[in-house]
């Protein structure tokens, strides 16, 4: 049974050592979460909204439109990592999913260049991709032929060509080697995709909410003299899930926040190499000053002046572990993380803002509870 | 230039012919709500029940099928039931990788096993709730932050 009565209170300090997952040189040690019922005996885990509010912190890093970075700080590993699996995997974006090779001449054959055409990331007016823009209901693969794409309209399909011919610059200088110079079109670009508008897109998407490639430099295909690509794109609404080309992200991951403690002093020459164990910042030197070597027993004593490792900002280790490494810091440093702290982050390939695209995914985790909760009643019905 | 029922390069002139443009095309009324759209690939249908109770389940022992669900709930959903009290054991597993399922046992001290999974549900929303708030915060005071 569980407890009813709760009278152990832990101190401040031993909460935050319970919190440390601890790193050596081989291992890792404390690694599972302990904030259950029943595991700490006298304490009171259970899950209180109240307490959470309290606990539970957000912290920004930087935040720009295509890359977000950010702090939770008291969740779970399996809240924070549903996360992030919501922002890879489940929040819809548009992307090429039909490709109809009118003619194509050049030596990419037309799957492969399909393929290619997909992964191209796409940008546009927010209002019209997020509101406007429908899910597309794709037909049965063994469907009759031409009824397959009698479901498109304005609302659910993206309409994209691309139409390039390579030929020959007369005006190219003689013994000019150079393709780029030579031909004109030896390179066909993401930018050279053109969006077609029918029916009421043009009033989401147009002026700077046209629908255009994020990055407009990807190499396609190359082309020589005469030969000629002429497709025409249908672009629809997808997640992650179905495919990587619909995934949101370019990365979203989180790691946890390190932490470094010197327990016992680490001086002169050798502070210099321990600050060098480190990315720089992360560790500075600062003289030992003449209190700290008044101080019998602290390991300072006699050495005002010299010089001494401190950590300054534990943020930006990498946790290489190379300062466990060297036999001179051997029990003067214990390295750590914190496991409820998670340090995200978001980049954007341009149809959500990143910070956006965060709360569209606890949106999402909420949407999902939400639908199963309804349908419990269904549950009890068979049970 | 609109899109055509087939593919035009496999017979233009037929394809003209009974073409219709997606402009005058009957307007079919789009579905304002995402959840249960089932031209969503990762939702379930309006009508498909996504929670079944396994074979040798009691009251208080229960294991539940969850379709087309993974880890992403899975593992929040096991959290957030274990930390209820009433709760002696929860756990999820996900059977095999290529059938998109996802198991969760909930055996409980007292009260219905149902019960727990519900409270589970609702605690988890409130979480997602609290995290939205505080986010937005956050942001705000960032934004006003580098503002100034």
């Amino acid at each position: 049974m569980a407890p009813t009565e709760f009278k152990n209170f832990p101190s401040q300090e031993e909460l935050d050592r319970r919190k440390i997952v601890g790193i050596n040189l081989e291992t890792v040690t404390d690694v599972a979460s302990t904030d259950f019922p029943g595991h700490w005996p006298g304490e009171d885990m259970s899950w209180s909204k109240k307490n959470f509010q309290k606990s539970f912190n957000v912290q920004f890093h930087h935040n720009t439109s295509y890359d977000s970075s950010f702090s939770l700080i008291g969740i779970d590993a399996a809240v924070a990592n549903a996360f992030r699996r919501i922002l890879i995997a489940e929040i819809p974006t548009l992307a090429i999913e039909y490709v109809f090779v009118n003619n194509n001449t050049s030596i990419i054959q037309d799957e492969v260049l399909a393929a290619r055409l997909g992964l191209v990331p796409f940008k546009g007016g927010k209002a019209g991709l997020l509101k406007y823009l429908k899910w597309f209901k794709k037909p049965q693969e063994d469907g009759p032929e031409d009824e397959k794409f009698d479901h498109c309209y304005d609302y659910n399909t993206i309409v994209l060509h691309l139409n390039i011919e390579c030929t020959r610059n007369e005006d190219a200088e003689r013994g000019e080697k150079d393709p780029l110079k030579l031909y004109h079109n030896a390179h066909v670009y993401a930018k050279d995709i053109v969006f077609k508008p029918f029916g009421t897109q043009e009033k989401w998407f147009s002026g700077e909410d046209a629908i255009m490639p994020t990055n407009p430099d990807i190499l396609i295909a190359k082309l020589r003299p005469g030969q000629c690509i002429d497709v025409e794109m249908h672009a629809i609404k997808g997640v992650g899930s179905d495919h990587a080309k619909y995934s949101p992200v370019a990365t979203a991951s989180y790691r946890l926040l390190p932490t470094i403690t010197i327990t016992k002093p680490i001086l002169g020459k050798d502070a210099e190499k321990f600050k060098n164990c480190f990315p720089r910042g992360v560790i500075e030197l600062e003289k030992v000053t003449k209190k700290e070597s008044k101080m019998v027993g602290s390991g300072y004593d006699g050495h005002e002046g010299e010089n001494k490792a401190v950590v300054k900002d534990a943020f930006n280790d990498t946790v290489s572990r190379e300062c466990l490494r060297h036999a001179e810091f051997e029990g003067k440093v214990k390295l750590g993380r914190v496991r409820d702290h998670f340090i995200f982050s978001v980049e954007s390939l341009g149809q959500w803002d990143s910070d956006e695209m965060f709360l569209e995914a606890v949106k999402t985790l909420k949407v999902k509870c939400a639908g199963l909760k309804k349908s419990l009643a269904g549950v009890q019905e068979l049970a | 230039m609109p899109p055509k029922k087939k593919t035009p390069a496999a017979d233009p002139v037929a394809s003209q012919e009974e073409d219709v443009s997606m402009a005058e095309a009957p307007p079919e009324e789009p579905t304002e709500d995402v959840i249960g759209d089932d031209a969503n690939p990762a939702i379930l249908g309006v009508d498909e029940q996504p929670i079944r109770v396994l074979a040798g389940s009691s009251e208080k022992a229960a294991s539940y099928e969850f379709a087309k669900e993974d880890h992403t709930l899975g593992n929040a959903l096991r959290y957030i039931i274990m930390k209820n009290p009433d709760v002696e054991f929860c756990g999820y597993s996900i059977p095999h990788p290529s059938e998109a399922v996802m198991n969760v046992r909930i055996q409980t001290y007292e009260g219905l096993a149902l019960d727990a999974l519900e409270k589970g549900l609702t605690d988890l929303m409130d979480l997602c709730d609290v995290i939205a708030e505080k986010f937005v915060a956050a942001r705000e005071d960032y934004t006003s932050e580098m503002q100034s």
